[in-house]
């Protein structure tokens, strides 16, 4: 089964590294990863798409917990969440398919960002099975390029907090 | 925090560290890159350099030395190939949780990713192998990260931790404060059991018919060998151990069923095959111990102690996992027992089975075996020694036959089962331990692996008895050759190409002698025994084709074990 898990890490040299090499030392999917700023500087929040059964899914979650830079594990699967991802898809312009793409990319909410007289970029943000789905409306056209960002998510409603470091020193 | 005023260099805020955490002996080696370090090192007295011959011993001997005396081990070498000679000693400490902190130089900050002279990345290298590691990137961050280190090597279940040194790091100088107390945010180790775990575990434990106690190495680390035997007498709960566990319960005990797994006892096996209720404290389930695991302990109700959450439920799915200290874990669990179990007849079963099978050898031949060997040391050193195996059938016998009293007096790798690792552990044990005799038991082919230490214990004076058990053989790969791939013997005949072991010892200026007689024995050992200023070493020229039984082969089942050499024409 797929899982989302949600990992604030800190903003080290070699953070991301850790947790790739943790994956691939013991042997665990990674379907996709993203990484990004968080509301604190000194933190970065990786969103890890995975899959495996319950075991395999809590041994990635203790394995992550296990990294000396990780801060917070949350296994999105087990809670309400968001799930974004953001894909540039190129595709080529034939005679008489500009209105075509165009309307496929407004049922889609994209945008096109880029056009030249052969192709066109369109940027599409949604839950990973919208885009799935504007890439088999699209590919008939030719994509000739595509780039997804991989997944961003957020637990809907209350926030999982951070202990800053701030509030650490104190103690 | 403490502030001081003092401005200093990293060479001296890093020997302020060590001093700081009573840091008593470094194993290291000087190279390039750390050579302002050793420079300053010179005038430093506090703790003393052990100088090693080759990087891998220095590791060795840092995690000999946190074995034998539940301290860190600290480590020094240079950028380059100081720091990947490590790289085996600190996956041997990472397998088998050693608290130990490797310092390697690394080429100027600004060389860093210009394939300098001796440069390696060393910190990409053992992230995988390491609990966690540094590149201290900035003066002001020197003091903190060593701190970091040490508690993070020491704390929860321990590991090694590698800092990595940019030589102008250490050149620079900035204003010395030392960090008391730390906080790591990602790194909150559980000590306290739950205890509502603990008081269901004690209710079930205290209802079995059929308890046993399964004993990991993290016994011994959390120091709670004693709450372990009140725990077990007191209730009369059979005891069998890991490898790493050997010592935390003695040997010499009637509730000791001496080792399970792979090579463990007969009744052990048995023991664990038919309990009712499996209690594994500080042990992990690891594949030398449960052969396949859809057949072990299939019937019983398992409760696992660990103070790492990734072991529980990573290779056998548990009834009750209580994470947290073993030591304090085992105290409350004794308090919260609400009645003693009734093993009578289930310890009566297990010495059924110890009758039925016991350890046993051929020795009415006259030649010289080593579980004689390994029984006659136990019977000197009345089980009193520190015995620090390599790997390999020596190291099966040993764990069979010499009676441990005492925990932290088995060292021996487990878990990455690194040849070589003996010889320099020993060393490291021998400072550690200065009231009890250090034995270093090899085979003759591990011996060879690290034994340019041979120097390190003479130039040390160290009292370590160096025995080899020679059957000419890569003795362990033999037997699963002859067992499994077809008696095709490649490449483990030693015979014709060993070294004259008396002669090697002698050119390094050890007192050593060679037999082949079980008579002799004896007496060797007695003057082994009576040596306790400077090494010691004595070659067991043994039976070539001797095979280590019990087995149960790899991924088999209890119900595979092999007892006894099904065709006894293969000896030669």
């Amino acid at each position: 089964m797929k899982h989302t898990i949600s990992v604030l890490v800190e903003n080290h040299f070699g953070a991301f590294d850790r947790v790739a090499t943790m994956f691939s030392g013991k042997g665990f999917n990674i379907r996709s990863i993203s990484i990004g700023e968080t509301e604190i500087s000194e933190v970065s929040r990786m969103t890890i798409v995975t899959d495996g059964d319950d075991q395999i899914i809590d041994q990635v979650v203790k394995q992550l917990n296990r990294l000396i830079d990780t801060i917070k594990v949350v296994d999105l699967a087990e809670t309400y969440h968001v799930e974004r991802e953001l894909a540039l898809i190129n595709v080529g312009i034939h005679k008489g398919s500009m209105e075509e793409l165009k309307n496929i990319c407004d049922i889609f909410r994209g945008n096109i960002v880029d056009i030249t007289n052969k192709s066109m970029i369109v940027e599409i943000t949604g839950p990973p099975d919208k885009i799935d789905a504007a890439v088999n409306v699209l590919a008939p056209f030719g994509i000739k390029e595509m780039a997804r960002s991989g997944i961003v998510a957020l637990k809907r409603g209350e926030q999982i907090k951070i202990q800053k470091k701030e509030n650490l020193t104190n103690n | 925090m403490k502030k001081s005023n003092n401005v200093l260099c990293g060479a001296d805020i890093f020997f302020e560290c060590l001093k700081r955490e009573k840091v008593e002996y470094i194993f290291g080696f000087p190279g390039g890159a750390v050579l302002k370090l050793y420079e300053h090192l010179y005038d430093v007295d506090f703790l003393q350099h052990i100088l090693v011959r080759h990087e891998q011993g220095a590791v060795h001997a840092a995690e000999g030395y946190a074995k034998a005396s539940g301290k860190v081990g600290v480590v020094l070498v240079t950028s380059g190939p100081g720091a990947t000679n490590t790289v085996t000693g600190i996956a041997d400490a990472y397998m088998d949780s050693v608290p130990i902190v490797v310092f390697t130089g690394q080429v100027a900050s600004h060389l860093i990713g210009n394939d300098a002279f001796q440069e390696a990345d060393i910190v990409g290298i053992t992230r995988p192998i390491t609990k966690h590691n540094f590149l201290v990137r900035d003066i002001k961050e020197l003091a903190s990260t060593i701190r970091k280190a040490f508690f993070i090597a020491s704390s929860g279940r321990p590991g090694p931790v590698v800092v990595d040194l940019p030589k102008d790091v250490i050149a620079s100088k900035c204003e010395f404060v030392y960090p008391e107390d730390i906080e790591i945010r990602g790194y909150k180790p559980t000590y306290k059991g739950h205890i509502n775990q603990i008081k269901k575990a004690a209710e079930v434990i205290a209802n079995a018919k059929k308890p046993l106690l399964y004993v990991g190495g993290g016994v011994i680390m959390s120091g709670g060998s004693e709450e372990l035997g009140l725990f077990a007498r007191d209730n009369k709960l059979p005891v069998t151990m890991t490898l790493q566990g050997l010592g935390a319960f003695p040997g010499t005990d009637n509730l000791s069923l001496g080792m399970l797994g792979m090579h463990g006892t007969y009744w052990a096996n048995q023991a664990v095959n038919n309990c009712d209720v499996l209690v594994s404290l500080g042990a992990r389930f690891d594949d030398r111990v449960t052969g396949k695991v859809e057949t072990f302990a299939v019937d019983a109700y398992k409760i696992h102690v660990d103070i790492d959450p990734t072991c529980i439920d990573k290779n056998v799915v548990v009834d009750l996992p209580i994470v947290g200290d073993v030591k304090h874990i085992l105290a409350e669990l004794a308090s919260e027992m609400p009645k003693v179990p009734d093993t009578k007849d289930w310890l009566a079963q297990i010495q059924d089975w110890k009758d039925e099978c016991p350890l046993v050898y051929e020795d009415n031949d006259g030649r010289l075996r080593t579980e004689y060997v390994i029984e006659k040391i136990s019977e000197k050193t009345k089980g009193e020694a520190i015995v620090v195996t390599d790997v390999g059938q020596h190291q099966m016998w040993t764990a069979q036959y010499y009676k441990y009293n005492h925990p932290r007096s088995n060292l021996t790798s487990g878990g990455l089962g690194t040849m070589g690792f003996s010889v320099p552990a020993s060393i490291g044990a021998s400072f550690a331990i200065k009231d009890r005799p250090i034995v270093s038991i090899s085979g003759d082919g591990g011996f060879q692996m690290c034994i340019q230490e041979l120097v390190t214990a003479v130039a040390y004076k160290r009292p370590i008895k160096f025995f080899i058990i020679n059957n000419s053989f890569l003795g362990m790969v033999r037997q699963w050759q002859e067992l499994f791939h077809a008696e095709k013997y490649s490449f483990t005949d030693l015979s014709e190409t060993n070294p004259n072991f008396v002669k090697v010892g002698e050119a390094f200026g050890i007192e050593s002698y060679s037999t082949e007689n079980p008579k002799d024995v004896d007496s060797l050992l007695d003057k082994a025994f009576s040596v306790n200023d400077r090494p010691f070493l004595i070659e067991f020229k043994v039976v070539k084709e001797d095979m280590v039984f019990p087995m149960v082969p790899s991924g088999g089942s209890i119900s595979d074990m092999m007892v006894k050499r099904l065709n006894p024409k293969r000896m030669t």
